[in-house]
């Protein structure tokens, strides 16, 4: 390898593709909390999968130990990704599939549209990948005259409704039945005009719109919820057979996956496929797992294809706080609790990947520096629901902090700052170092009575703190501040002890 | 420098600061002692939670089961490896798919039904596992049909997934079947019914 007279790149190096937000958190979240359907949607929704969820966990004895095995074995692999990926692509390599190496979403992109150049063909399928979409892989392809026809249920209603994703395992969880009715029924062809909202009925509808796709496709295109490094193995986890279809039937397989997707072997799978069904539509496990190692002569695609991708994956893995959010195994369940996701859905987000996760990964990704991204760490309470349902323990409140700081210290070196929150920041540690300090200020509490007026309400502060009083009213302060009251009303602790003796 | 050695070593750069790993804990459940009439009892439970049909048979009985399932099929395909005294007689509806005899998609699709044994299964999720071997075939026969009739040896069931994990080659091309086709895509409710097989029969059998 050359890299030691080349000396180490530049890091880091930022992904790119549908990562970067066009709007303020704050601003699309305006927009969407508008959408009161939508709303009703979620809410159902993710209370919904929220409960199934708990059962199925409660089943587990040992769910804790599960989830430790999950979080220590990811660290593990980040720690020793180089090691690993040789070791896979060797394992790969050797039961005839071939390794494409991509640094970014470009260079993944004009990989696969060579791969299916080379197939003569201008139709592939497609299963539900949250890589491909990341790099925008259907735009691309259809800039190259290839179309490529989404079979999982809910990406077909994305597809069919020129919408946008709005969750990473539910892409349509923002439409109801009768909204995906209407869908089927407008851009369907073919489709029966007597169709009801029935789910099991609009199910079958896909079947039948999808079913010749699937037997006359040459070439299919993947993610991968796993790849085992000491087998070379890929693994993809899906319900409808819409998979086994993609990864069947086609003679040519491209899958796309980015790097920190392994896992060591076949020991590490038992503990992450107990995670993940529970964890994403909670079941004890989703109706369909494909596994596959290369090419097996006479069953399945003959010409087997994986693309390796980094896409800001090591810009993430260098940020020592926030380099566990590669941990993700994309189940969902962080956004299926969060009360911000809940209410602004998964659009407000602008990225591939919403919610919590998309909250700490999107920036991680693509750096906080980026355009609007940088709003994306303050889309949350800090309530930690979300810590406590990842199955793999990703400490997502902490690297929001993490990021938030690190927004504030960017801005700070733009010369965007010192700020009124840096003054407010440095007055307050003035007035908490000292007791004498704070007493000095406490003189100034009826002022404050005086300002609130005859409501006693103070409506609007100055500057930055006008965000606070936006929505909501500050009581006036009292005339007396608690630390004069304890003075006068309260004998110390030692003498009180005393008495009662 | 090519795509690989150039990402290679912007792992290496940004790991240089980061703390060695510690061990992975192990300490979830890797075995069970639990007897044969409650796994299969369990198996049972979940499989008709995700709503498969299940039969529990004697070898004796498992050709009057395998016939009285089929019984509606107009045609169904079977893998060249199948126990063929597990067939009904007749049998002009029975196509086998054999190495170089390959039924093709659209004789698959014209197909009504499948009928396979399984690798392994596991009870506690209600997983059965299919690996390629000459009695499962290859992994079209056991998708295209639209109804899936499966045996499940009792000797081939085990509790805990990593139990199966330890039986199972990983390098075969795997198929872990977990009911029949669903989706939860609409409103996150579970339906029945998308684009692997609709119907899955379950017949295990005690003795095998
Ligand atoms: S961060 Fe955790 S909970 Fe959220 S999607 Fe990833 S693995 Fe699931």
């Amino acid at each position: 390898m050359s890299n030691v007279f080349m000396g180490m790149p530049t890091l880091p190096v930022f992904g790119d593709g549908n990562l970067h937000i066009e709007e303020t958190f704050p601003t699309a979240a305006h927009r969407e909390l508008g959408n009161t359907q939508m709303r009703a949607n979620l809410r159902h929704a993710t209370h919904t999968i929220r409960d199934k969820r708990l059962k199925v966990v409660a089943e587990l004895p040992d769910w804790e130990e599960l989830r430790d095995a999950g979080s220590a074995t990811k660290n593990l692999v980040m720690a020793n990704l180089p090691a690993l990926l040789e070791e896979f692509e060797k394992n790969f390599t050797a039961r005839g599939g071939i390794i494409h190496w991509a640094r970014d979403a470009h260079e993944a992109n004009s990989i696969v549209a060579g791969l299916i150049k080379e197939q003569n063909t201008t139709e592939v399928v497609k299963v539900k990948s949250m890589a491909t979409q990341e790099i925008g892989l259907n735009e691309y392809l259809e800039e190259q005259g290839i179309s490529a026809f989404e079979t999982d249920l809910a990406e077909l209603i994305v597809q069919l409704g020129h919408d946008k994703p709005s969750h990473i395992l539910v892409p349509a969880i923002h439409k109801n039945r009768t909204e995906v009715r209407d869908i089927f029924l407008a851009e369907m062809p073919n489709v029966d005009p007597n169709l009801t909202d029935e789910p099991r009925l609009l199910a079958m509808a896909a079947r039948e719109h999808l079913r010749r796709k699937f037997l006359s496709a040459k070439v299919a295109i993947s993610g991968a919820n796993f790849a085992l490094a000491d087998s070379g193995t890929l693994a993809v986890v899906e319900s409808e057979g819409n998979g086994r279809m993609c990864l069947t039937l086609p003679e040519t397989l491209i899958t796309v996956m980015g790097i920190e997707k392994l896992l060591p072997g076949k020991e590490d799978l038992e503990v992450f496929m107990q995670l993940l069904p529970r964890s994403s539509t909670g079941e004890r496990m989703n109706p369909y797992t494909s596994l596959w190692t290369g090419v097996t002569e006479g069953d399945g695609p003959q010409n087997v294809h994986l693309v390796l991708m980094d896409n800001g994956r090591t810009a993430a893995l260098a940020d020592k706080y926030g380099r566990t959010a590669l941990n993700c195994i994309r189940c969902s369940a962080c956004m299926n609790v969060c009360p911000v996701y809940e209410r602004t859905g998964g659009h407000a987000y602008g990225s591939t990947y919403p919610g919590p996760i998309g909250a700490i990964l999107t920036p991680l990704l693509t750096g906080i520096t980026s355009e609007e991204n940088s709003t994306l760490p303050y889309a949350s309470s800090l309530c930690g629901a979300c810590y406590d349902a990842c199955p793999v323990k990703i400490n997502i409140p902490e690297i929001l902090v993490h990021l938030r700081g690190e927004d504030v210290d960017s801005k700070r070196g733009e010369k965007k700052l010192p700020s009124q929150m840096d003054l407010m920041m440095k007055g307050g540690s003035w007035a908490f170092s000292s007791g004498k300090h704070l007493g000095l200020l406490e003189k100034g509490l009826p002022l404050g009575k005086l300002a609130a007026g005859r409501d006693k309400k103070i409506k609007a502060l100055p500057g930055i703190a006008a965000g606070w009083t936006q929505s909501r009213d500050i009581p006036a302060p009292p005339s007396q501040s608690f630390r004069d009251w304890w003075k006068k009303d309260h004998t110390p602790v030692a003498a009180t002890n005393k008495q009662e003796k | 420098m090519s795509a690989k050695e150039e990402i290679l070593s912007r792992i290496t750069s940004a790991l240089r600061d980061a703390p060695a790993p510690g061990p992975v804990p192990r300490e979830y459940r890797m075995s069970s002692d639990m007897p044969e009439v409650e796994l299969i009892e369990l198996l049972v439970d979940r499989l008709e939670d995700y709503k498969a049909h299940v039969d529990v048979v004697d070898v004796p009985q498992l050709p009057a089961t395998i016939a009285e399932r089929l019984k509606d099929a107009t045609s169904y395909v079977v893998p060249h490896g199948i126990d063929t005294t597990w067939l009904p007689a007749d049998d002009a509806r029975r196509r086998i798919d054999a190495p170089g005899a390959v039924l093709s998609v659209t004789e698959l699709d014209g197909t009504d039904a499948v009928l396979t044994s399984s690798a392994v299964s596991i009870a506690e999720s209600g997983t059965i596992v299919l690996d390629g071997s000459g009695d499962q075939g290859r992994r079209a026969i056991s998708l295209v049909p639209d109804h899936h009739v499966c045996v499940v040896p009792v000797s081939s069931i085990v509790r805990l997934l990593p139990e199966a994990m330890a039986r199972m080659d990983i390098t075969c091309p795997l198929t872990w079947i977990s009911g029949p086709s669903a989706t939860s895509d609409i409103e996150l409710e579970r339906v029945e019914g998308v684009h692997g097989p609709r119907q899955l029969d379950v017949i295990i059998v005690k003795g095998l």
